[in-house]
């Protein structure tokens, strides 16, 4: 018997919808924490849904609000940004000021009809690989509840 | 024109096994600018990286893209390949195919989609990718220790040894930390301060080293090479060039109060040495304690201290010095065993922990090593030992294992018949984890030469009756429950980060796993550096160690500091935001969030010599690259180099469509 079959469970693809649609979402990590919470979520061999692709950046304070509308404009169903706790940033106050453009940003997202759903922002830190499953796993679920991305009307 | 090669890594089968890696090598091929697209069993090894060589040159690769594990593990590996094979090291990306999608997903059809859009993503960001340069920064060749036990003792001794200055900078007033607390050491019984005493002996008289006791570490600044540390030194109220160590001081100080050294078993003085072998040998006041301080009387020291050494007027003091490495070995507390209500500790004074047991049979202790009950100083004969207090018991404590329990129980129980002839010793347990160099044979040594019953269970209860402490338990091997009439019950307390550790990791740049630990930078393969560069772990900071194993990494650490201490200079890392000043508009927004003051006004002239505008201008010494002042221009008039708005969103555009157009390109041909 060859290693695959030997297991049973089926194996876990892209989460997707009852008519087969697939949410694409796109991450924006830190380097210092989510980034390596990740590869921690990794070597631990947590599961989660592979509809995510990650874009690694230095600290979350490098992410430009534009990079998210970009990402929403291409098409992406969801956008997940996370960096490194309060107080714990590599580069001392990046995420800090990461928070604040993202409050900015959630209005933005608001005003032009995106459903706040679709975005999250969250810290993970670098020991946190199991937050980081968790986190992906639920927030590939709350994007299923609001569908595809239509863009933005008018 | 740029020429890329794409290198898909098997990595055994560790990603082969859920990414078709035949399959994104040949999707990836069809990108524009791919010349070259291949994949190997372990591109991280002599042949693989070879394989990347050779095809650089047969191939003209300017840029090189490897999907493989994390950039956080080799990254610098395959960097160094293709500088070696000409290349400038950042004409380069990785794809993590492995921490974050081989091993994260099972469905081979989904994870070697996802394989596709990141490897297409590392593509088009290498199509974008400059050739950066790193600058020379020279380091300041004096190492910090923080923490003075063994391992910072070690640590320091070490560097100094090889010839760079080193500064120990300890909390209490002396060097020796937990060791010096400790009788004897297993599994060779030698006694702790016969072989510790000397060690701080050599560190006081070593030219190299420069110890600062009843000190902090106040803050911490810089970076690698050079780091800008500020030092309290607290008010001692004794003057250390005057003081000769004699001791009327104390002797004659009468204010008494629990010592901490003696784990609140013995007394010490307001003006006191907290163990006889102190070093230094300075007495420091207690000034919460002592009268002069609390109601301006007294003053007995100052008026018999021989050479007028005593001053309270001293002030705190606060030093700040450049170093270039910092050792950072600052150990472990002990948890308090009072959460465990059944087990009586804090109620019956005959319930003590493992360190008050040592302090009890140690010959300098409070009793000077005549081992008798806190309560009525009579040596006890039934002594009951357990295992895992607040360890391996998430309920109460920790889950994890504190590692040196199990041998200091064994110790203990040989000690104990050592002392008290006719003394019987047990020992409760889970496990015996004895996995040392002697250990095992140690704990065999405790049970059959020394007559210790092992029972294997747990404590359910421990009460008094009479002078005596009844400790109901249960031995799960024989299936019963165990009733034995002791007359000291002993607990083998978890060892747990020290209060102030989440603190100091903050100070350092440090980041700390659930319970305070601090994190290596890797688990494995750099267990002794930490995540920021020039800052490095020693002893049971860390995770819960024994002597042999704090000494051997206290000894890694330092050749950590001496091998970067050998280096004539450092590289910086070149990933610096740069400004295009001719569409800055000098608002100096940047300046405003740049959490290193990197950003500086400048003025710019015209060849006549009359100023045209002011721009912001970067200076690439304190520029960490973290990219905030990248996000906040209004004008994107300042870029990170290796991550510009322009690479970001190339990776953005890519991620929408890579995987179903390289898909559909490989159906058609």
């Amino acid at each position: 018997m060859s290693e695959e079959q030997v297991i049973t469970k089926k194996p876990k693809g892209d989460a997707e919808s009852q008519d087969g649609w697939k949410p694409k979402i796109i991450g924006f990590v830190c380097n210092w924490c989510t980034y390596a919470g990740a590869d921690l979520a990794g070597s631990s061999r947590l599961k989660y849904p592979p509809n995510l692709r990650v874009v690694r950046v230095p600290c979350s304070g490098r992410i430009n609000p534009q990079f998210i509308l970009k990402a929403f404009q291409q098409g992406f169903d969801g956008v997940l940004v996370s960096g490194c706790h309060p107080g714990d940033c590599h580069y001392a106050k990046g995420n800090y000021y990461a928070r604040r453009r993202i409050m900015l940003l959630q209005k933005i997202l608001e005003y032009m009809g995106i459903e706040p759903e679709r975005f999250h922002f969250d810290w993970i830190s670098a020991a946190e690989g199991q937050k980081f499953a968790e986190v992906v796993e639920r927030f590939t679920e709350q994007v299923k509840t609001v569908g595809p991305f239509k863009g933005v009307a008018g | 024109m740029a020429r890329v090669g794409v290198f898909v890594c098997w990595c055994g089968s560790n990603i082969a096994k859920t990414v078709d890696v035949e399959k994104v090598a040949q999707a990836v091929s069809k990108l524009p600018h791919v010349v070259y697209s291949t994949h190997y069993k372990y591109m991280c090894s002599e042949p693989g990286q070879s394989l990347i060589k050779q095809a650089i040159e047969e191939h003209r690769l300017n840029r090189i893209v490897v999907a493989s594990c994390s950039p956080r593990l080799h990254e610098p590996t395959f960097q160094r390949c293709i500088g070696e094979a000409g290349l400038n090291p950042y004409m380069f990306e990785m794809a993590n195919i492995r921490e974050q999608c081989s091993w994260v997903h099972d469905d081979k059809e989904a994870a070697t989609k996802k394989a596709i859009d990141l490897t297409a993503m590392a593509v088009e960001k290498v199509i974008r990718n400059e050739p950066l340069t790193s600058k020379e920064i020279p380091i300041t060749k004096r190492a910090l220790v923080i923490g003075g036990g063994v391992a910072g003792i070690q640590a320091a001794l070490d560097i100094a040894d090889a010839g760079y200055p080193v500064t120990l900078v300890e909390r209490t007033p002396s060097i020796g930390g937990r060791m010096a607390q400790y009788d004897k050491t297993f599994p060779t019984l030698d006694c702790a301060a016969c072989i510790l005493t000397p060690k701080m002996v050599d560190c006081a008289s070593h030219p190299n080293i420069n110890i600062m006791t009843y000190s902090e570490v106040e803050n911490v600044s810089g970076f690698v090479g050079n780091f800008d540390v500020t030092i309290r030194r607290r008010a001692r109220s004794v003057d250390m060039s005057k003081c000769t160590g004699c001791g009327v001081c104390y002797e004659k100080c009468p204010v008494k109060v629990p010592s901490e050294f003696e784990c609140g078993l013995g007394q010490r003085r307001a003006i006191y040495v907290p163990f006889p072998q102190a070093v230094p040998n300075v007495p420091v006041i207690d000034r919460e304690k002592c009268r002069k301080f609390t109601e301006d009387k007294c003053g007995a020291c100052q008026k018999l201290c021989p050479t007028g050494a005593i001053d309270y007027e001293q002030q705190d003091e606060l030093i700040t010095e450049k170093f270039g490495a910092i050792v950072v070995a600052t150990g472990f507390d002990v948890w308090d065993p009072s959460a465990y209500g059944n087990l009586g500790y804090g109620r019956y004074p005959d319930v003590i922990t493992s360190l008050q047991f040592e302090r009890l049979i140690n010959a300098s202790g409070p009793t000077e090593g005549k081992l008798v009950r806190p309560s009525d100083h009579k040596p006890p004969k039934n002594v009951v030992f357990i295992s895992c207090i607040g360890s391996r018991d998430e309920e109460h404590g920790y889950p994890y294992c504190s590692k040196v329990c199990c041998m200091y129980n064994a110790k203990h129980a040989l000690l104990l018949k050592e002392k008290v002839h006719d003394a019987q010793a047990y020992v409760f347990y889970m496990d015996i984890r004895a996995n040392g160099k002697g250990y095992e044979e140690f704990v065999r040594r405790a049970i059959e030469k020394y007559g210790a019953v092992y029972l294997r269970g747990r404590v359910s209860r421990v009460f008094q009756v009479g002078d005596k402490l009844i400790v109901r338990g249960a031995d799960t091997l024989a299936g019963k429950p165990v009733e034995i009439e002791a007359d000291m019950v002993v607990l083998a307390a978890a060892m747990e980060a020290q209060p102030d550790a989440k603190e100091v990791a903050r100070k350092l740049g440090i980041s700390t796993d659930e319970y305070n630990w601090f994190s290596e930078a890797h688990p494995k393969l750099r267990p002794v550096e930490v995540l920021t560069a020039g800052v490095y772990l020693a002893g049971a900071c860390q995770y819960p160690k024994d002597i042999p194993d704090s000494v051997a990494q206290a000894s890694g650490a330092a050749s950590k500091v001496v091998g970067l201490f050998a280096k004539p200079n450092l590289l910086s890392e070149p990933t610096v935001a740069e400004v295009d000043e001719s569409t800055c508009a000098g608002c100096l927004l940047c300046k405003e969030v740049c959490p290193f003051s990197a950003i500086e006004p400048k003025v710019i002239y015209d060849k006549a010599g009359n100023p045209i505008k002011t721009v912001a201008s970067v200076n690439e010494g304190l520029c960490h690259g973290c990219g905030t002042c990248v996000a906040g221009c209004r004008s994107a008039s300042i870029q990170l180099k290796g991550y510009k708005d322009a690479q970001i969103l190339a990776e953005v555009d890519t991620l929408a469509f890579a995987s179903e157009d390289l898909t559909a390109e490989v159906s058609k041909a």
